[in-house]
């Protein structure tokens, strides 16, 4: 397998969707491919850092007028 | 092995909600709004990238959605529906912003194929903890603005909001071949930007020098 087949298959890797047989493909080639096991353990940090921060918070006060004012509209029929 | 979309033998919860909102409930409304509002929010800030435009888009999505929910087939889910019509107004409010000049998801789309990088240092362990709170989200914020708006949407309703392949393609308008290639663009792309900040042996050395976030 080459790199290049590797990151073909880095998303399926990645979110555990690929066939038992491909994977035992992936994971011989990452035995000798320390440039492919960079990618995949780094990719995979970048998600999780994306999932567990958030950066664009919603503050508690701005969420409940926003809340009041989509309810209110509502209310009047729009 | 375990199929990608588990079939769903009950119905969602939201199905009740949105037919009691059908039956004139309006406090059921209320239940979906207080549900899914921090999301909407976040899904808007990140196409609009402006925070008065993405309060906006939450209030009109849902005002939109309550008016039209009538629409609402109910073979896709209730969120789904509601983070499309979301999708729709940020992208609508952009083109206002930038006076009628046309806004899709395609935008910057290269057609070329990634090439991979080749200078790869391996990050600290947890590299994170190199950074305090508000650095950290100023990395995460300039990092993932850098990406071009049709992988960015992608990333974020996939790896982000955790819709899935299917569901993103739906809401997109996008094939599911299109939505793969752009999700795995779009990790490569932010893997490869947030290397300069994480890598081993480098967050340390911004940290104590006068290097600041914005390199």
């Amino acid at each position: 397998m080459t790199c290049k087949e590797f990151l073909a298959s880095l998303d399926d890797l990645i979110d555990g969707s690929v066939s038992a047989e491909m994977r035992a493909e992936l994971q011989q080639h990452l035995g000798h491919c320390g440039h492919c096991e960079v990618i995949l353990n780094t990719t995979r940090k970048t998600i999780e850092i994306y999932r567990s921060h958030e950066i664009y918070e919603l503050p508690t006060t701005l969420q409940e007028r926003l809340h009041a004012a989509i309810m209110a509209r509502c209310k009047k029929g729009c | 092995m375990a199929t990608i979309q588990p079939v769903e033998l009950e119905p969602h919860p939201d199905v009740a909600l949105v037919e009691r909102v059908r039956g004139g409930d309006l406090a059921a409304y209320d239940a979906l709004v207080r549900k899914y509002e921090r999301q909407l929010f976040r899904i808007a800030q990140h196409i609009t990238q402006n925070r008065e435009d993405a309060e906006d888009v939450m209030q009109d999505a849902f005002l939109k959605a309550y008016e039209k929910l009538e629409q609402f087939q109910g073979n896709s889910k209730f969120y789904t529906w509601l983070v499309r019509i979301a999708v729709n107004e940020s992208l609508m409010r952009l083109r206002k912003r930038r006076t009628g000049k046309m806004v899709s998801i395609d935008e910057d789309i290269e057609t070329e194929e990634g090439s991979v990088q080749r200078d790869l240092a391996d990050w600290a362990p947890d590299p994170e903890q190199n950074y305090n709170q508000a650095e950290l989200a100023e990395i995460l914020r300039k990092t993932i603005q850098g990406l071009p708006q049709g992988f960015r949407i992608v990333f974020v309703l996939r790896d982000v909001e955790g819709l899935s392949t299917e569901e993103t393609a739906e809401t997109l308008g996008l094939s599911i071949p299109a939505v793969k290639s752009r999700l795995l663009r779009a990790r490569l792309q932010l893997r490869e930007r947030l290397s300069r900040y994480f890598r081993r042996n480098k967050a340390a050395k911004e940290k104590s020098g006068k290097t600041g976030v914005g390199k």
